[in-house]
């Protein structure tokens, strides 16, 4: 049972990880306009974010 | 909806400079709503020079620009909007509530912690239950798991339980006791228990119900928020389409945009046709009728000579006009309005909701059985520290779960419900004062009635021949014209005389349209309600427009009193116009020539009498009696004030939402009303079973999550047909 002291610890850590890893998503604001990004998947670009880079992104 | 495009102006006042050389622009886009609207705006708008980047956030509309060249003009890009289909707007975001929503913020990490913290408590509480349940588990393995279950559940719930805690303590500090009390008090009581029951090695430990509960009562909490910072947002945005920008005229004689925030007293104005005057001012050049029915609730224009007073608010129904502002936006005639506004709304805030009455029964009786269960249990011969653990089981099976769940959760369905229907619901108690209503009181300008001119009592024959010359005008009476007669050709040489009307040619012949004198019938006085038509060389024929009632308006009062609600309409207007609109829709009750603080004052008065009264009303005269009425309705079209003081804005054309909302209302509060009978059947057998000590950690977790999901169904019941 002493395998118990190793794995408990660690899957509270694994459970710390994903709560640090929901505040980044809330951070980065990746809540911020959750129908836009659910009709986003949609589009057929390949890239649908246009980048400051290539402001002309290809026609559909 | 009388929102008006910013179109054909100098709006680079919103572009606003960063550091960096580049710049930004706001602009808030109506009406897209899928995958092919997102594509097309963000392409097109990135293909304008200037532009380096667009991004559109579908849920709140605002399109955000990214722009390389300072030169850009934002005209462009509302034009560019406008020809796809789409009504644009800039805005200023300092000004549209755009601060980052802090509170929300708190809320969610509080959740997100509390969730991890219930998740992980009760791994280590699975083998602690299995062990209830006399499987094997050797009582040091039992102790880990306990002291496992503390570190991890005692931070969380510590940290989690913070919101609550200052809550209470603030509450406390000032005499009184709020929910947050009983539910401060129960986790305290659940932690110190629980530790102790670790050190002393025995048998409960409650960690993982503590921050379960925390997290059950969090989520209605964030519910609660999310409505209210919703609306909030979502009513700023209305604004800011309604109201955004001046257009000044600078000394070299230009004109440009700027944000209202930015006009100053002395500065030059300039208001086109049936645009709406943005601050008190006085006319300097033009011939001004304006249109003051949201200030006063009259109907009839009212023509203002050079030198006059143009209050804020008022519709300039005339044309070209150069004025002079008198005051800022913050202290125009609107300021003296806000006062009794405050005046009304500090009245409604002293209205107690639904969930706190429930605390206030449910409270007492629960802390009384737990004293009950401890004293009684001690006096029977119970070991002081079973009692103890009898006495905290009680409280948490006993857990407000329910109480604070049952109320968000359905006022959250409901209003998200309503948005889909077109009414914007800005706070869960406005949806609680609203089931309650037995009277509705309606202003007639602009809510009864459409609040724009439509023909009267004139023949097609006379609009179509009329329609030409009126297509070519931007005057609301020729827009009347134009609307009713369709879409057709336009006259040709068309010249716009300012205040007068509009001449040019239809199929080669001259023609007129405007008032008597300028159309050439000398004889007759010319109204403010009427327009003269004729060509040069024929008959002259007689226009006469009038302020309709809006076509659901009937059937929106025979459905209010069908549900046993009696009607009144409280109008600034003439008696006699007010009498043929009471008439038309329905209502044996009215009141004409009222001023604002009247109608507050026979508002107060029916209140004084018992009634709960719903006014629905969208002027500035309306607006203190908006915030003095047990629950306010104003529609999308209201000026900002209004919209400011009612509980709920109608943001679609029409007044039958007013129904909806009264529908979803009545349903929203039985549905809450089950979900507290729910909750007191539960207590009444859940409560009595930890006092014999029938309760351990397993079944108050189970009792729990099970009535928390219990309420949560019932909530969705509303959801209703998409």
């Amino acid at each position: 049972m002493n395998i118990l002291l190793l794995l408990a610890p660690f899957s509270v850590v694994l459970g710390l990880i994903a709560v640090a890893a929901f505040v980044w998503t809330l951070r980065a604001g990746q809540y911020d306009d959750i129908s836009g990004s659910a009709e986003r998947i949609l589009l057929d670009e390949a890239d649908p974010l246009p980048t400051p880079t290539d402001p002309k992104s290809p026609p559909t | 909806m009388t929102l008006d495009t910013a179109v054909g102006r100098d709006m680079s006042a919103f572009v606003r400079r960063r550091d960096d050389g580049r710049g930004r622009l706001d602009l808030l886009v109506t009406g897209a709503r899928c995958a092919g609207c997102i594509a097309k705006i963000e392409r097109e708008v990135s293909t304008i020079p200037g532009v380096a980047s667009a991004r559109l956030n579908l849920s709140s509309g605002r399109l955000a620009i990214d722009v390389s060249d300072q030169a850009i003009d934002p005209d462009r890009v509302v034009q560019t909007l406008v020809g796809l289909g789409y009504q644009a707007t800039p805005y200023d975001p300092a000004t549209a509530l755009q601060q980052r929503d802090r509170e929300g913020n708190r809320l969610i990490l509080a959740l997100a912690v509390a969730g991890f913290g219930a998740m992980n408590a009760m791994m280590f509480s699975v083998p602690l239950w299995a062990g209830l349940f006399d499987q094997e588990l050797g009582s040091a393995t039992r102790a880990m798991m306990m002291w496992m279950s503390a570190a991890v559940g005692a931070p969380c719930a510590i940290f989690a339980g913070r919101t609550f805690f200052e809550s209470a303590w603030r509450s406390l500090r000032a005499g009184r006791a709020n929910m947050d009390v009983p539910i401060s008090v129960g986790v305290i009581l659940t932690l110190a228990i629980s530790f102790s029951e670790t050190i002393l090695n025995g048998r409960d430990a409650y960690f993982d119900a503590a921050v379960s509960l925390l997290f059950l009562l969090l989520i209605g909490r964030w519910m609660d928020h999310k409505l209210k910072a919703g609306a909030r947002s979502a009513a700023g945005d209305l604004l800011a389409l309604q109201a955004t920008s001046a257009c000044l005229v600078d000394a070299s004689g230009r004109e440009r945009s700027v944000p209202l925030s930015d006009v100053a007293s002395g500065d030059l104005i300039r208001i086109r046709p049936g645009d709406r005057i943005p601050v008190d001012a006085t006319l300097v050049r033009g011939e001004a009728v304006l249109d003051n029915s949201l200030l006063t609730g009259e109907s009839a224009p009212v023509p203002v000579p050079v030198g006059g007073l143009c209050r804020a608010g008022a519709v300039n129904l005339s044309g070209l006009l150069t004025l002079r502002a008198e005051a800022g936006s913050d202290d125009s005639t609107l300021a003296a309005i806000a006062r009794l506004i405050e005046a009304g709304t500090q009245s409604r805030s002293r209205y107690v909701r639904l969930a706190d009455r429930a605390a206030a029964l449910y409270v007492p009786v629960v802390h009384l059985a737990a004293l009950l269960t401890f004293a009684g249990g001690w006096a029977l011969g119970l070991d002081p520290r079973e009692a103890i653990i009898r006495a905290v089981a009680v409280l948490i099976v006993t857990c407000p779960c329910a109480l604070g769940l049952a109320v968000p959760a359905v006022q959250i369905v409901a209003s998200s419900r309503l948005f889909r229907r077109g009414v914007l619901v800005k706070s869960g108690a406005a949806l609680e004062r609203l089931a309650e209503v037995d009277h509705v009181v309606f202003d007639k300008t602009g809510v009864l009635t459409e609040g724009r001119p439509i023909v009267i009592e004139t023949p097609m024959s006379v609009i179509l021949l009329a329609a030409p010359l009126a297509r070519a005008s931007n005057h609301p009476m020729a827009k009347a014209v134009a609307r009713t007669a369709g879409p057709g050709e336009t006259a040709t040489e068309v010249v716009e005389r300012v205040g007068l009307g509009v001449e040019g040619l239809i199929d080669g012949r001259r023609a007129r349209l405007g008032r008597a004198a300028f159309v050439g019938v000398p004889t007759v006085r010319s109204s403010e309600t009427e327009l003269w038509f004729g060509f040069d060389d024929g008959p002259k024929v007689r226009l006469r427009f009038s302020d309709a009632p809006r076509s659901d308006a009937a059937q929106t009062v025979a459905a209010l009193r069908a549900r046993g609600l009696t009607v009144e309409i409280l109008s600034g207007d003439q008696p006699k116009v007010v009498e043929a609109v009471a008439g038309s829709v329905g209502v044996p009750t009215w009141r004409g020539g009222l001023l604002p603080e009247e109608k507050a004052a026979v508002i107060d008065t029916l209140t004084a009498a018992g009634r709960k009264v719903l006014m629905v009303g969208d002027g500035l005269n309306d607006a203190p009696a908006l915030a003095r009425a047990h629950a306010g309705i104003a529609p999308g079209s209201a000026i900002e004030a209004s919209q400011n003081a009612a509980d709920l804005v109608l943001t679609h054309e029409g007044l039958m939402g007013v129904i909806e909302a009264i529908d979803v209302a009545r349903a929203a509060r039985s549905r809450a009303l089950e979900n507290f009978g729910f909750a007191a059947l539960y207590n009444l057998i859940a409560a009595p079973a930890a006092m014999i000590g029938l309760v351990n950690p397993f079944v108050a977790a189970l009792a729990m999550s099970g009535s928390s999901l219990v309420v949560t169904l019932n909530a969705l019941r509303l959801r209703g047909s998409r």
